[in-house]
């Protein structure tokens, strides 16, 4: 048995303490200790995306980022972008357009278009298709997605004249 | 997106994109999937894999392995002497653990239940089988050759009531099943021709990739096993799993939550024999997930060879086709005896050929076992025909457009002789898509474009049952057999219902996939769904209805006039709406009236199949000779769809079944080494299309209401894979004269091809 270890996180927005053993990934702790079971596992390898979060903004496959180096650093998954009951114009684009099927690689590909959209709040289609190429789906060919993150992008700048 | 309707205006809200019924959940992470379920009590499995192709087991040794603190079992075929181990849909030849002797590398030998996944790994690792090695046949060229090691000694049941009317010929011990389709006078055909092409062709060893890995967790309680399965199937798992435990079917209760991309890869049995056996052993309820990579050692697509001559009039009309197809179905039959029956139907194409001579043998090789992926057969077969069909048309010097527009059926017209007659416009279609490509201006200088196209004989079988269930409150909840699996099945059911019962779509609840809680469909496949299911639901609605106009005379009529309404009963004119009349009719708390409806091989659904899938794809590329890569620069298909209830759902099915012949079409192949190892057996090496592949595309709907489903539907969402492989090979060859006849088109490959071309070769 390996050692178990303390770890303190904060996890959209709430702060929790979990024991863990050194090797557990943040996939499997996020996942199976916290019960978000949003972020999917799928390649395991970090091809995929599907269990892409955000490590202090970053997006990071949670498949082979241990968990314990995100300790003392805040995490954001899925479960953590809407608040209040209200979706977040990157979630609601994607229901506007369709932008998936089965839903699978979902909180992965709108995981990596929230942090694209952070650091590049107005990409070009081009930026889009570059901060989306690490995250696979393999049911929408893609344009729905791309056309959502555009959307959301359009209805933030909109919204927000000043930016 | 463009539509060209011609189809009457159905009614609200049908052929509205009203939004995924699935929407908030998918986004926000609540959506459950059978790899997010756990159950209480749960233990995890783990399986110890054959690391041979080919190989006696001598014994197992699972001790070290049991002495491990957290491991509850450790069970091998020994330990199953009370559970029929042998499965499979078409030929029960598949254990559901190795019985003795291992097939290909990967496969199942040992099961491990621990307390938790970790602990279940190291066990693996404590597992100690000693293996004697066996000849090896990797090939389906070396599986046929003289003396060749025989793969399956035992002799396999055939399954009844899975798709074969006929018993399976086999003409060779590792030929799993002998499909032939023929008619007309070949010789006739082929001796008076103007003009033969004949040729070899190969498409690839392919993996759907499903991004939910396989997936299951057992539970047995009182007698009764509980499965939850990522499975599109899960009547027909309910079965195998009541023959393998010899349980009555209702016994046993298969739920599927929501399933993480299927394309037919989850059709069928898989683990759940496993697990369930697994969960037997340990008395506890068990989970076994599959990692990708032991998924793709689970079940892949059937690579094919092919050798096909096609024999024309010197007006390029077609007089006769033969063609030989070897499928490599790996260890195990799985579906694959289906998906030949299919390739050997589909390979003539959608047109219209005097004479037709075609063999499919699916041939067992000590690979991973292959079975139903999207397209079943046809994108192998169509990529070999479609090329010929440029062939021809440059021999004769005619319009690749003009030589497919004189061979394609009419409306109406049968393929071949006993089918249902083309539910199609296809000379339509081949225009939209040539329209949309600007096919009568010429290309950019280095540019090619093509158009391909396909038919294939869908829908599965017809049977298919729904209830529609209206409430005290006029509420509707349907509940279906069939499984949403990223279709949207959910969202398009709901609008059938919707539209019949005249209430609006938020009062509609649709239920799905749980064998104890809705009735019975026969699968999730073959695109038959919005059309058959769809059906079931408008009879359901029916009987509904009927039987509310009824409880309305009964109960509220005092004598007066009744007669139907939207959403409702008009009583001496007075609208009354369902709930009105449900309570009226209990004449007391609550109460409720329930529809049934049964879709069956009669009446409008006799004739088979029950209706053609078409596709028709357009492409340009353009080719860098210095290194072979093509550019799609332009991806053009037509949604064949005689209604689209749903057009964005229609549209997004159209790009991604067309985006998924463009990967294998491009760069997706499944290599394994001539001793039996698997090259590209993950995600970094089985390469799918990324985004940034994309080509810019066109989507085209076409609606004449010509399906045999509601509203003129009938199904979508394979055909525009299966013709696109053929569509960008043809391209490539009137860009650059290079003849493409082995998918994938890598680089390397287009690279040496044009080198050939540049020696004179």
């Amino acid at each position: 048995m390996s050692e178990i270890v303390e770890l303190n996180l904060a996890v959209n927005g709430r702060s929790r303490t979990v024991l863990v053993e050194p090797r557990e990934t943040l996939a499997d702790v996020l996942r199976e200790r916290l019960g978000l079971t949003g972020l999917k596992v799928s390649c395991d390898v970090q091809v995929c995306g599907a269990c892409t979060v955000l490590v202090d903004g970053l997006a990071v496959s949670a498949c082979t980022y241990l968990a314990v180096d995100a300790g003392d650093h805040e995490v954001l998954t899925v479960e953590g972008l809407a608040r209040d009951g209200e979706l977040s114009p990157l979630q609601q684009a994607f229901i506007d357009v369709a932008a998936f099927q089965c839903g699978f690689c979902t909180p992965g590909m709108l995981m990596a278009a929230t942090a694209l959209l952070s650091d590049n709040p107005a990409p070009t289609r081009e930026e889009v298709v570059a901060g989306i190429d690490g995250n696979l789906c393999r049911c929408t060919g893609y344009v729905p997605i791309i056309e959502a993150v555009l959307a959301a992008a359009a209805a933030r700048t909109a919204s927000r004249p000043d930016r | 997106m463009k539509r060209v309707t011609t189809r009457p205006a159905p009614p609200s809200p049908i052929g509205e994109s009203v939004p995924r019924r699935d929407g908030v959940a998918k986004v926000t992470g609540a959506a459950r999937f059978t790899s997010d379920l756990s159950v209480p009590g749960m233990a995890w499995a783990k399986i110890v894999r054959s690391p041979y192709p080919h190989a006696r087991i001598r014994s197992v040794d699972t001790s070290a392995a049991r002495a491990l603190p957290g491991v509850i079992a450790a069970v091998s075929a020994a330990d199953l002497a009370d559970v029929e181990i042998y499965y499979g849909h078409a030929l029960a030849d598949h254990p559901l653990i190795a019985d003795g002797v291992v097939r290909y590398v990967g496969e199942a030998v040992v099961g491990i239940v621990a307390e938790d996944a970790a602990t279940a790994d190291e066990a693996v690792a404590l597992v100690l089988i000693d293996y004697e090695p066996l000849p090896v046949v990797i090939t389906v060229e070396a599986a046929l050759a003289d003396g060749a090691p025989i793969i399956h000694e035992r002799e396999a049941a055939q399954r009844p009531h899975r798709g074969f009317e006929e018993e399976i010929e086999r003409d060779h011990p590792n030929v799993c099943s002998l499909s032939t389709q023929s008619y007309g006078d070949i010789d006739d055909a082929f001796d008076g021709a103007h003009l033969v092409v004949e040729g070899d062709f190969r498409y690839p060893i392919s993996y759907a990739y499903a991004m939910e890995p396989y997936t299951a967790i057992a539970e047995w309680s009182d007698g009764g096993l509980t499965v939850w399965s990522s499975c599109q199937h899960p009547f027909m798992v309910r079965e195998d799993l009541a023959n393998c435990f010899s349980l009555p079917q209702s016994r046993v209760r298969v739920i599927v939550p929501f399933v993480g991309g299927g394309y037919g890869s989850k059709s069928y049995t898989k683990i759940e024999p496993l697990t369930a056996a697994l969960a037997l052993r340990a008395g506890r309820p068990v989970k076994l997930a599959l990692s990708i990579d032991e998924s793709i050692l689970t079940t892949r697509g059937d690579g094919a060879f092919i050798h096909i001559a096609s024999a024309f009039d010197a007006d390029g009309r077609l007089r006769g086709r033969r063609a030989e197809i070897a499928l490599d179905t790996g260890a195990y039959a799985e579906n694959s005896p289906l998906v030949g029956r299919k390739a050997a139907n589909r390979i003539a194409g959608p047109y219209r050929i005097p004479a037709v001579e075609v063999t499919c043998r699916v041939i067992y090789t000590n690979t991973a076992p292959a079975s139903s992926f999207r397209g079943f057969g046809a994108p192998q077969g169509n990529f070999a025909a479609e090329s010929q069909m440029d062939e021809a048309a440059e021999k004769l010097g005619l319009d690749p457009l003009e030589i497919r527009r004189r061979n394609v059926v009419a409306p109406g017209e049968a393929l071949w002789p006993g089918v249902r007659g083309m539910d199609a416009d296809l000379d339509a279609d081949l225009g939209l898509v040539a329209e949309a490509l600007d096919w009568w201006t010429p290309p950019a200088a280095g540019h090619g474009r093509a158009i391909a196209i396909s038919a294939s004989d869908a829908g599965s079988e017809p049977v298919t049952t729904s209830l529609v269930r209206i409430s005290a409150d006029g509420s509707v909840t349907v509940t279906v057999g069939s499984t949403e699996i990223g279709q949207g099945s959910s969202t398009v059911l709901a609008q059938i219902a919707a539209a019949e019962m005249g209430v609006p779509l938020d009062r509609v609840q649709l239920l799905q996939s749980d064998t104890s809680a809705v009735s019975y469909d026969r699968s999730t496949g073959a695109s038959r769904t919005t059309t058959l299911v769809g059906l079931a639901i408008q009879s359901a609605a029916a009987d509904a209805r009927a039987q509310l106009l009824d409880a309305a005379r009964d109960a509220l009529a005092n004598g007066g006039a009744v007669e139907p309404a939207p959403g409702g009963v008009l009583v001496d004119g007075v609208h009354h709406d369902w709930g009105a009349v449900v309570r009226a009719w209990f004449a007391g708390a609550g109460g409720e009236i329930v529809g049934r409806g049964y879709v069956r091989k009669a009446g409008t659904t006799q004739a088979m199949p029950s209706f053609w899938e078409i596709g028709c794809v357009g492409v340009e590329v353009s080719v860098d000779e210095a290194t072979g890569q093509i550019w799609v620069k332009h991806l053009v298909t037509v949604g064949d769809v005689g209604c689209a209830i749903n057009p964005q759902l229609v549209e997004s099915q159209d790009l991604g079944a067309a985006i998924m012949g463009f990967g294998m079409a491009m760069r997706e192949e499944l290599v394994y080494t001539p001793d039996g190892n698997l090259l590209s057996g993950n995600l970094v090496e089985y390469r799918v299309p990324r985004a940034g592949d994309i080509p810019p595309f066109t989507s085209i709907l076409a609606e004449r209401g010509d399906g045999v489903g509601v509203y003129g539907a009938k199904g979508g969402g394979e055909g525009s894979l299966n013709p696109v492989a053929a569509a960008i090979a043809n391209a490539v060859q009137r860009a650059t004269g290079v003849r493409l006849r082995q998918a994938p088109f890598t680089p390397e490959r287009v690279w040496r091809a044009l080198q050939e071309r540049d020696a004179g070769g």
